[in-house]
């Protein structure tokens, strides 16, 4: 008997997830702006307002960060299990450069600090750099699949217990390699800088670095649509994994993923709004001095990466395919956890709203006005 | 055994153990010295008094440089149970997952938004609002060592869970259990009081480095008032929560508390070792005597393990022969197995489970049922299975009993410390003599090696399971080549390492700087 209320908490806890993987995304502005501090930054007062608008949203983002992968972890256990236990390279590729991101903030401006300021700044460059590229192309496989198997059974093996197993010696690092995959990444990394460069005309009240961020913006947003349209245009003309929902079997559908937004048509409208506000957000602020662009930008940003997650797991697709063996791909029903955990986290989940709320509040009160050099000045804790 | 990899498993388990301890260094003093920050501002905030203020800005700065370094130890550990101990996420993801998510959603980002507005809103909110987020991020850093110590307690004592065949995975029935399993209250107590204890023993530490240089006194004094009361109170309840922590192992352990002891034969009135050494190159069936000299007071381990002086406390030996008789968690009398009986008990859960996936397939509702039965029969000894030699049940015996000992040892130190610092204060002002002034600072990596070998204790302790009888490490370990463990284990090493080096320095150099230099 079909179990009409585990299904819904299946989409449920993916709407979760690609909630919160959209958020991380839009919060990746942070990385972006990592990788801009020395082009906008003409002097050391430029570069230290530059580094304070970014290190106050740090943790921020690694906290999405954190929650996202504890999320999936309890909410899609195999896939944590397969992925991250498989593709090692990628993951902890990923995991040094936010190592290193995370005291970078705290250390650069400390005197005596061992590695010098300069050090600190290569480490939030490389954060900003690899950190938004590979997790772009990780989160690309989710579309062109990866080689792995999973095979329960082998939990009575005594020989060779491991249910998941990753099927070329790369482990992870093929996905970059992978044309599509890097299309993702790359676009995700130039969209950081372009949310980073609009964050800094709202948020620093400095002349020249506003005149510089727009400059800027018009030389990344350019690679970002062609990145970004080259991902799309790729999905939306690709085969896709499908899943038949009578048997379970997975298999080849072509056009599967334009198909899943035309079939389920309030993400088509998110996806297209998210467009427009992205590049309303972008055209805006070039076209004029405009200080608000990040949130055109940054809420289409949201709604468009929301619903690339939603087309990769809604209407019965396999979100981690797997190419080794089509029948091992994962959905949210076979890679999913339990009933019972999945309610007791919702209820959990109901804090969410009140978490923003409270994260609103907290921003907004200690946001009334804008970074300058006479707040600097007179700060006590500067980065 | 020889059918795995000895060596990815080895090395997987030295990497979790880096990443851990080194995530231990960084955040036991956030757990204790936001707490201590928050009393500061308290009192500025009712008495006006801008020497509280410049006090509590002091500390933050010092919190605010060991903050973050634990945060980025922190991210590695979460993603290492995917990327290091895959199987395990699957066999247990569905209950150790639901914490980490719980602790990301509640914990996490009220720590990370009132940390922010406690180091900028200084100008910026009201002292009220200021005040409630100072406490907020205390109580948010403690919320964070509330979840992931469930999920470890769990792993100690796994409750409220059964295991589900038809997906190969031990699925959670009891929320409440999880959270409120004894394991995991005790575990929270004893940790985070451990966290207090270590901030008091810093913030004392330091200022009486301020009195013996003669400045920043008035700081000094009155951060060494508040950190000893604090200190002291912490360390007399870190002693009970560790009776309460022994007393679970003894319950639910009983292999983790005989080598704690150092206990390869069991006794009625098994005496507690309060000093001792043990003799090398000891055999669990030999018969050499285990101790090489030793202080003990007699009947006081069955009086702390089983609360009666002349309860039978089981040995190493006893735990892989068997045939002593226990009481279980139903309160019933039962005769233990041997580690061979378990092993193959567990081998016949394995065997049954295989057996009822392939009974599934062939839709044999017979053999299901049957196999079903034979599995729910066999499966707390379900890891067994995977184990050939009954020795491998036993843990590093000299590692953890003399851990386990200095750790205890030390706890009292810290308490007669304290007792002492405050006495002095009472009854001579601040004349305290400059031995203890340096016996004070002296005191604060003795802080940290407790907490270190606390840790010790409870996941070395632990071998060779990562979940008590039902999954050991050899069976929960991701299948990579153990080179490319090797090589990330170098990599964080080499990073970790610098980080500490850096966080070192810029400490000392912030603390030689004093309050006056703010967070600048």
């Amino acid at each position: 008997m079909v179990d009409t209320t585990y299904i819904f908490l299946q989409h449920y806890w993916w709407f979760i997830i690609s909630l919160l993987g959209a958020l991380l995304v839009f919060l990746l502005f942070v990385q972006g702006g990592q990788t801009l501090i020395y082009t906008l930054g003409k002097t050391e007062m430029e570069r230290t307002m530059v580094v304070n608008a970014l290190g106050r949203k740090w943790d921020l983002t690694f906290t999405t960060l954190v929650t996202f992968g504890g999320a999936f972890f309890a909410s899609f256990p195999l896939f944590y299990s397969t992925s991250f236990g498989g593709a090692y390279w990628v993951w902890m590729a990923i995991l040094f450069c936010f190592t290193l991101q995370a005291v970078s903030y705290e250390f650069r401006s400390k005197p005596n600090n061992f590695l010098g300021s300069k050090t600190f700044e290569a480490f939030l460059f490389i954060n900003g750099l690899l950190g938004t590229v590979l997790l772009g192309t990780a989160v690309a496989t989710f579309f062109t699949g990866s080689e792995f198997s999973v095979a329960k059974i082998n939990l009575t093996n005594l020989a060779n217990p491991t249910i998941s197993s990753w099927e070329t010696p790369w482990h992870g690092l093929e996905a970059a390699l992978n044309l599509h995959n890097l299309s993702l990444g790359l676009a995700v990394f130039f969209l950081a800088r372009v949310l980073a460069l609009l964050y800094f005309m709202n948020n620093i009240n400095h002349d020249e670095l506003f005149a510089r961020s727009r400059k800027h913006l018009l030389y990344n947003a350019v690679p970002f649509l062609v990145f970004f349209l080259t991902f799309v245009i790729w999905l939306f003309i690709r085969d896709g994994f499908a899943v038949n929902p009578a048997t379970g079997d997975v298999f080849m559908q072509k056009h599967k993923y334009l198909l899943n937004l035309i079939q389920m048509p309030v993400i088509l409208v998110l996806f297209l709004v998210g467009v427009v506000l992205v590049l309303w957000g972008i055209a805006k602020s070039l076209l004029k001095p405009y200080t608000k662009g990040i949130w055109f930008t940054g809420i289409g940003t949201v709604l468009t990466v929301l619903s690339l997650f939603l087309i990769a797991g809604y209407n019965n697709t396999a979100y981690y395919p797997s190419t080794f063996n089509l029948q091992h791909s994962l959905t949210i029903f076979n890679s999913s956890s339990s009933k019972f955990t999945l309610t007791t986290m919702s209820i959990v989940s109901l804090l969410i709203p009140f978490v923003a709320a409270y994260i609103w509040y907290a921003w907004k009160s200690i946001n009334t006005k804008k970074i300058d050099e006479d707040e600097l000045k007179n700060e006590t804790h500067v980065y | 055994m020889e059918h795995f990899d000895l060596s990815l498993v080895n090395w997987s388990r030295a990497q979790f153990a880096l990443t851990a301890m080194y995530h231990w260094v960084f955040v036991p003093l956030t757990l204790g010295l936001s707490l201590i920050i928050a009393f500061m501002e308290t009192l500025y905030y009712k008495t006006g008094d801008q020497e509280w203020k410049r006090i509590t800005k002091f500390w933050m700065t010092l919190f605010g440089i060991n903050f973050a370094i634990g945060v980025a130890t922190g991210i590695i550990l979460e993603f290492e149970f995917g990327t290091n101990w895959s199987n395990y996420s699957w066999f247990v993801g569905d209950i150790f997952g639901a914490p980490l998510a719980i602790e990301g959603i509640m914990a996490f980002f009220m720590e990370s938004t009132f940390i922010a507005v406690m180091f900028f809103g200084w100008n910026k909110v009201s002292k009220k609002f200021h005040l409630i987020s100072t406490w907020l991020v205390a109580l948010g850093a403690n919320l964070s060592a509330l979840w992931i110590l469930v999920a470890n307690a769990w792993m100690q004592y796994p409750a409220g869970m059964n295991f589900n065949p038809d997906t190969a995975r031990n699925e959670m029935n009891n929320f409440w259990e999880v959270l409120l399993s004894p394991v995991a209250v005790n575990k929270f107590l004893h940790t985070t009081s451990s966290g207090y204890v270590l901030a008091g023993l810093f913030v004392v530490g330091i200022s009486a480095w301020y009195l013996l240089k003669g400045r920043h006194i008035l700081l000094a004094k009155r951060s060494i008032i508040i950190a000893s009361v604090f200190g002291l109170i912490s360390s007399i309840y870190l002693a009970f929560t560790g009776d309460g922590s022994a007393y679970q192992v003894a319950q639910k352990q009983p292999m983790k508390l005989a080598a704690m002891e150092g206990l390869y034969k069991g006794k009625e009135g098994a005496p507690l070792i309060v000093i001792g050494v043990l003799t090398p190159g000891k055999e669990y069936n030999d018969d050499k005597e285990p101790y090489v000299f030793r202080i003990q007071i007699p009947k006081l381990l069955s009086f702390l393990g089983y609360r009666s002086g002349n309860a039978f406390v089981p040995g190493i030996k006893d735990i892989i022969d068997g045939n002593y008789t226990y009481t279980d968690q139903d309160g019933k009398q039962k005769v233990a197995l041997s580690a061979e009986q378990k092993i193959e008990r567990g081998r016949i859960a394995i065997q049954a489970l295989a057996d009822y996936r392939n009974a599934k397939e062939n839709n044999d509702s017979l053999g299901m049922a049957y196999n079903r039965r034979l599995l729910d029969e066999n499966f707390e000894y379900f890891g067994y299975g995977y184990l050939n030699d009954p020795k491998s049940i036993i843990p590093n015996v000299p590692l953890t009993f003399y851990s386990f000992h200095i750790m205890v040892g030390l706890g009292f130190l810290f308490i007669a410390f304290f007792i002492l610092m405050l006495c002095l204060i009472y009854f001579n002002g601040f004349k305290i003599s400059r031995w203890l002034l340096r016996l004070s600072i002296l005191m604060i990596p003795l802080g940290y090696l407790a907490g270190q070998l606390g840790w010790i204790v409870a996941e070395v302790g632990r071998q060779p399971w990562t979940i008590q009888d039902i999954l050991p490490t050899v069976a929960a370990v991701s299948r990579i080549d153990s080179s490319a463990v090797q090589i990330t284990f170098f990599l964080f090493f080499i990073i970790f390492t610098s980080l500490l080096i850096a966080e070192l320095r810029i400490m000392f150099t912030q603390i030689k700087k004093g309050p006056n230099d703010g967070g600048k």
